[in-house]
């Protein structure tokens, strides 16, 4: 190499150093390790957002989701925080009473259109926002309902208690079947809440007051919640639903296999399911158990730490990411719902006439917030042990009673979460 | 003098083995269960479960589990990356405890009872309860590396390894195991003119191989399950260990058969470890009484 090209070569690599050097790093952390199609996808969003633009560089790094929380809260503590990280819906508020995170100054008009579990707002102000939705369904077989002579409700006109009751008796008198339901004992944590608060909820009740947010008294022990109570545990007493000692296998593979009629199961086991049966499956809508059928709604969503010295960068990503072709990327690798109409149109399976195209409606319509309070997180525990507390036979007042002062001491304790 | 009756010998025996072998059978099932799954599909590894056939070769049996597993996480990454952090920190550990052990027991300095009562009163100390004031400290520290001073170890080799290099419970197997030892040796080398450092490196030490491979078991089992810690102060996938790992495979459709290959692969190094020093680790139990 003679010594001019030597000095060509220095220039124009020190042009390209200066070029690259001139993005603003952002860091960024993301729930979705281990999961091949998912990290996909956010790479692709990731290195399509570095290209379109010079301003900014996203640097991605991604966590397995059973220890994303956990490490998150590590980092806070040590100041560690990235720009741009993605949280839970549920505990969103949290994080944000926490000092974690800080308001999504992105332009709201974008998401005007988005389904509402998507948008994470707190305290008046929005912090965070969803590529998806996720939403449960009482899944079963055509040909099951009309074995029996069951009806086969509609968003419109979907089961009462009585009609939802009595479908399950006359499925478990059939002797076909385990048991007539599957509600998922098995799957602790987060799962309690968010399938089994919406059945609370209808009749009634809540995990907390939603008026103050400072008193779970009265919507977790009132006359509904106790109503409620004494339904949910006469579902075990009546050999209705497989208890609390579930094994995990017939959780996963109970319904395929034929040993429940009915399963109380999300939109990401509807693939497998579809495939088993096909035409033959059905996803139906919560039952009406006096207020209104209920589902839980929000899922992950992305927003910018507290400590990020470039809101302004981190929310540009974030915007870049809501268009519909990557909303409609995330819905068809992984099954989960679009947050947008026209995303859902550009969706395999969620367009009108899809096979899951039932869930959008069931999000748009029977969708419901867990309690959007930074207490949330230690509320949806006390509520997890109290359910499976009285689905092992304890006193339903007494437990809802202990749980109520539970939360309510937590609240306190916290000088009310800010409410 | 009362005669053993031979059969009655040989009945006692049969009885002896059989226990012995019911034992080692409920020991070795879970094992046995995990590498069996290892290598069939999901439903099919959910289905034996009711069954003698969880614990049976048998049926649509392949290697793709092991295939998955290493394309849904860097697995041997994850595996080095234990296996280097257990090693350093076992071997700085043996040297730092044997040293610190040797101090306690055969020099003789004010306050090394009260120093000792002290280190072993952490031994009740849990983790957890020091982990935050902890990674708060590693936050602030400083190192100098190749590109000079730097402040906060996170997402390093050595903030996994530097706090767990001394701890209380070696540096007790230690002590007891050097107290053990004749003083008449000790003395007699001091007598002859022995520096303390050669008598460590070449008296004490060689006498130290049972508390040695129990000191080394015990440290590794404890570095190589590390799970908290690192995920606590490792945001890089870097430099992640093999349990932190293992949470890549718990997604919301749980993949059973490649968890079970992914925890059939990270066995593999405890099960060499520990067979490397059976023999010593056997004996110094038998000795000492220490349970692993």
């Amino acid at each position: 190499m003679t010594r001019t090209n030597l000095m060509a070569g220095t220039i124009l690599a020190s042009a390209l150093a200066t070029g690259a050097a001139a993005q603003t790093e952002l860091s960024m952390w993301y729930h979705g390790a281990g999961n091949e199609v998912e990290s996909d996808i956010i790479n692709g969003i990731v290195n399509d957002f570095n290209e379109s633009q010079e301003e900014w560089r996203v640097s991605l790094q991604s966590f397995p989701q059973g220890s994303y929380n956990d490490s998150v809260i590590a980092a806070a503590l040590a100041g560690n925080l990235p720009d741009i990280l993605d949280v839970d819906g549920p505990v969103m508020p949290n994080w944000a009473w926490s000092g974690y995170l800080q308001p999504l100054p992105i332009d709201e008009a974008i998401i005007e259109n988005f389904l509402p579990g998507t948008k994470g707002e707190w305290d008046g102000k929005l912090y965070s926002i969803g590529l998806w939705d996720a939403a449960v369904a009482m899944v079963t077989r055509q040909s099951y309902l009309e074995e029996h002579g069951i009806r086969i409700p509609t968003l419109e006109e979907p089961w009462t208690l009585e009609e939802f009751d009595a479908a399950l008796v006359t499925l478990k008198d059939s002797g076909d079947f385990q048991y007539p339901l599957d509600l998922g004992m098995a799957w602790t944590g987060e799962w309690y809440p968010y399938a089994f608060s919406p059945f609370l909820q209808s009749f009634g009740g809540d995990i907390v007051d939603r008026e103050t947010y400072t008193t779970a008294e009265g919507a977790l022990n009132g006359d509904a919640a106790v109503e409620f109570g004494e339904w949910w545990q006469s579902l075990f007493e009546r050999d209705l639903v497989p208890g609390t000692s579930q094994d995990p296998a017939d959780r996963e593979n109970g319904f395929v296999e034929g040993k429940y009629a009915i399963s109380w199961n999300g939109n990401w086991a509807a693939m497998n399911i579809l495939n088993e049966f096909g035409e033959d499956t059905l996803f139906l809508p919560a039952p009406d158990f006096g207020n209104g059928p209920v589902i839980g709604a929000a899922s992950w969503q992305f927003g910018v730490s507290a400590s990020s010295e470039h809101p302004e960068g981190a929310a540009a990503f974030i915007e870049f990411a809501l268009q519909d072709e990557y909303l409609a990327a995330f819905s068809n690798g992984i099954g989960l719902i679009p947050p947008t109409e026209s995303a859902a149109a550009m969706t395999e399976n969620y367009k009108d006439g899809g096979p899951m195209a039932v869930f959008y409606d069931l999000s748009e319509s029977q969708a419901k917030l867990r309690p959007v309070t930074p207490g949330y997180v230690v509320a949806a525990k006390v509520f997890e042990k109290a359910l499976a507390d009285i689905a092992n036979g304890a006193d339903v007042v007494d437990t809802l009673d202990a749980a109520v002062d539970e939360i309510d001491a937590d609240i306190e304790r916290n000088q009310g979460y800010g409410h | 003098m009362a005669q053993i009756d031979p059969s009655n010998r040989g009945l006692r025996l049969a009885v002896r083995y059989a226990v012995l072998v019911l034992i080692a059978v409920i020991f070795i099932f879970p094992l046995v269960f995990m590498v069996v799954s290892s290598f069939k599909p999901d439903q099919q590894l959910l289905s034996d479960t009711g069954s003698l056939r969880a614990f049976l070769p048998v049926g649509d049996i392949s290697f793709d589990n092991y295939a998955a597993a290493f394309q849904r996480a860097p697995v041997r990454l994850f595996i080095f990356n234990s296996v280097l952090v257990t090693a350093v920190t076992v071997v700085l550990s043996l040297l730092v405890c044997s040293l610190a052990a040797f101090a306690f027991v055969f020099l003789e300095w004010r306050g090394s009872g009260v120093l000792l009562s002290i280190i072993l009163a952490t031994l009740i100390v849990p983790f957890e309860t020091i982990a935050i004031p902890l990674l708060l400290m590693v936050n602030q520290l400083p190192w100098i590396g190749f590109d000079g001073l730097s402040f906060g170890w996170l997402n390093s080799y050595r903030v996994q390894i530097l706090p767990f290099v001394a701890d209380g419970l070696t540096i007790f197997l230690f002590v007891q195991y050097f107290r053990d030892l004749p003083r008449e040796l000790i003395e007699a080398s001091r007598v002859e003119g022995a520096s303390w450092w050669m008598i460590y490196r070449r008296i004490v030490m060689p006498l130290a191989g049972p508390v040695l491979a129990t000191a080394a078991i015990l440290k590794f089992l404890v570095m190589y399950n590390q799970y908290l810690w690192p995920l606590m102060v490792v945001q890089e996938e870097t430099y992640r260990p093999v349990m932190v790992g293992l949470q890549y495979f718990f997604q919301l459709n749980r993949a059973w058969g490649e968890i079970m290959a992914y925890l059939s692969l990270i066995t593999l190094p405890v099960l060499a470890f520990y067979f490397v020093l059976q023999r010593a680790f056997i004996s110094s139990i038998a000795s000492t009484g220490v349970k692993g």
